[in-house]
């Protein structure tokens, strides 16, 4: 397990490679479909401190007020690759450091990954209560009346948050190579 | 006698089997989960996510809150005694439904197809969705899924002959689709998944005898020898694909493989594949006049 202090550096993630496994600690927003068009539209400046160096999280969470305070209650990832249009793109644009949801990128992100020093972490699906257990405190949360909760932006501080490097800055997916070895067992299978 | 129905008992009982199955991994589901883990390799990630998936399905249990936040659509099969009103029923769960909802024990999740809007409650056309069956004994068993969206989404259906799989009209064929669809599935699924398969039918039919199949124990063997056969080599060929946990590699790719059948026209032959998550929550209530009981 390797233990990431958010917000991180382009040696620290340089150094990640894929099938690491990683603890987020610290800092990292939340967004999807919507906040990636509006930071590729709009390129706004209120959220530029917030990403540099950390992570942006695909989630959708289930949230509730208690005492005033937002809790999240089921914070798992969504799928990632509807982000691929963006998500390079916006990762040069805010510094972003990692890029965390499930199902990987393609090779856009891949590419963009390489490029500026970054990794895809896949959180693990399904596993809602413990990584929402993970959530220490909601710090803020952008565009909430526009977006809508599932979109909107959240800024959450994490602990111990576990994911796996799946893609990482050497130009290497896991998705990808699986996907050749399982096709070759496959079509052996299929055409034997 | 005919079955008396006390729709407010019905309905605290449906809330209740809603809660279950959001929350509570079904135990044969947890074993077989628990078996993948005990053979992936030392410090290998298809280990430590098995692991973190199990620990998770503990938690949800003993807090009674979501396993997935995708708590997906609510797939009803229900089994009624003669004389009991199917739209009662219907209703009483409708409104059992909106409660669960309202408690978060599901998610919103029925969204208007036409107008984009969530109705926020669950319920609208064909949701939640429902089957009914009829029976001799004196209760009502209502077996309840979630299927959430990911894994629906990478469900699918072949019309055989398949020309790029070669696939012909017999069981060689049909195991041939199902190598293609977890294949092509790889972790989007949230593998390791559980496949519920109907051969024949017609598209609708089809479809749904395979996730008929859903509410199989894992441990159950076919009453078809033939089916039985098949299941036994697709579960140990699937899980030669290295695909694993959430695909990041690994032995454990599926948990189960069941099939089920139906007469078919002579001119049609599917195959209707519906894969399940790691999550695969489903429950039975057996409901009588005077008590309830879960699985």
């Amino acid at each position: 397990m390797i233990n990431l202090q958010l917000p991180v550096t382009e040696d620290q993630i340089r150094t990640l490679k894929i099938g690491d496994e990683v603890s987020l600690t610290g800092t990292i927003v939340t967004g999807r479909d919507a906040a990636h068009v509006w930071m590729i539209d709009e390129k706004p400046d209120e959220v530029r401190d917030l990403l540099t160096g950390t992570v942006i999280y695909h989630c959708g969470p289930v949230v509730s007020k208690k005492d005033g305070e937002w809790i999240f209650v089921a914070a798992g990832p969504t799928t990632s690759i509807r982000e691929e249009p963006y998500q390079g793109d916006v990762m040069k644009e805010y510094g972003l450091r990692a890029v965390m949801g499930k199902g990987g990128m393609g090779e856009k992100t891949l590419a963009a990954l390489k490029e500026h020093g970054g990794v895809y972490l896949h959180a693990v699906g399904g596993a809602a209560t413990i990584q929402a257990q993970s959530v220490k405190k909601v710090l803020d949360v952008i565009k909430l009346e526009e977006f809508g909760v599932p979109e909107a932006m959240w800024v959450i501080e994490v602990e111990d948050f576990r994911a796996v490097v799946t893609m990482d800055s050497h130009g290497n997916s896991i998705h990808k190579t699986i996907k050749e070895k399982s096709t070759q067992i496959a079509e052996k299978l299929i055409h034997s | 006698m005919s079955f008396q129905l006390d729709t407010n008992r019905l309905r605290d009982a449906v809330v209740e089997l809603i809660r279950m199955a959001s929350t509570q991994l079904p135990e044969d589901v947890i074993q077989a989960m628990a078996t993948g883990r005990d053979r992936e390799d030392e410090g290998s990630p298809a280990k430590s996510v098995l692991n973190f998936m199990l620990r998770n399905a503990e938690e949800a249990k003993k807090n009674s809150t979501p396993i997935c936040q995708d708590t997906g659509t609510n797939i009803h099969y229900i089994t009624i005694p003669v004389g009991v009103s199917m739209r009662a029923v219907q209703q009483t769960i409708i409104e059992a439904t909106r409660i669960a909802t309202e408690k978060a024990y599901l998610r919103p999740n029925a969204v208007d197809s036409v107008t984009g809007k969530n109705t926020g409650d669950n319920t609208g056309e064909m949701a939640p969705y429902f089957h009914f069956e009829e029976w001799d004994e004196p209760a009502i068993k209502i077996q309840l899924a979630l299927k959430g969206g990911g894994s629906e989404n990478v469900s699918a259906q072949y019309k055989l002959p398949d020309n790029r799989l070669n696939a012909g009209r017999n069981l060689e064929g049909v195991y041939k689709c199902i190598i293609d669809t977890v294949n092509s599935a790889q972790g989007l699924g949230c593998a390791p998944g559980v496949i519920g398969i109907g051969i024949g039918g017609d598209r609708a039919s089809g479809m749904l005898i395979a996730k008929k199949q859903l509410f199989r124990l894992m441990t159950d063997t076919n009453s078809d020898e033939k089916l039985a056969e098949l299941e036994t080599r697709l579960y140990d060929d699937l899980n030669t694909l290295g695909i694993g946990p959430m695909g990041f590699g690994g032995k454990t790719t599926v948990l189960g493989v069941k099939v089920g059948a139906a007469h078919r026209l002579p001119a049609s032959f599917f195959v209707s594949i519906a894969y399940m998550c790691w999550a695969d929550r489903r429950h039975t209530m057996t409901f009588t006049e005077t008590e309830v009981t879960y699985d």
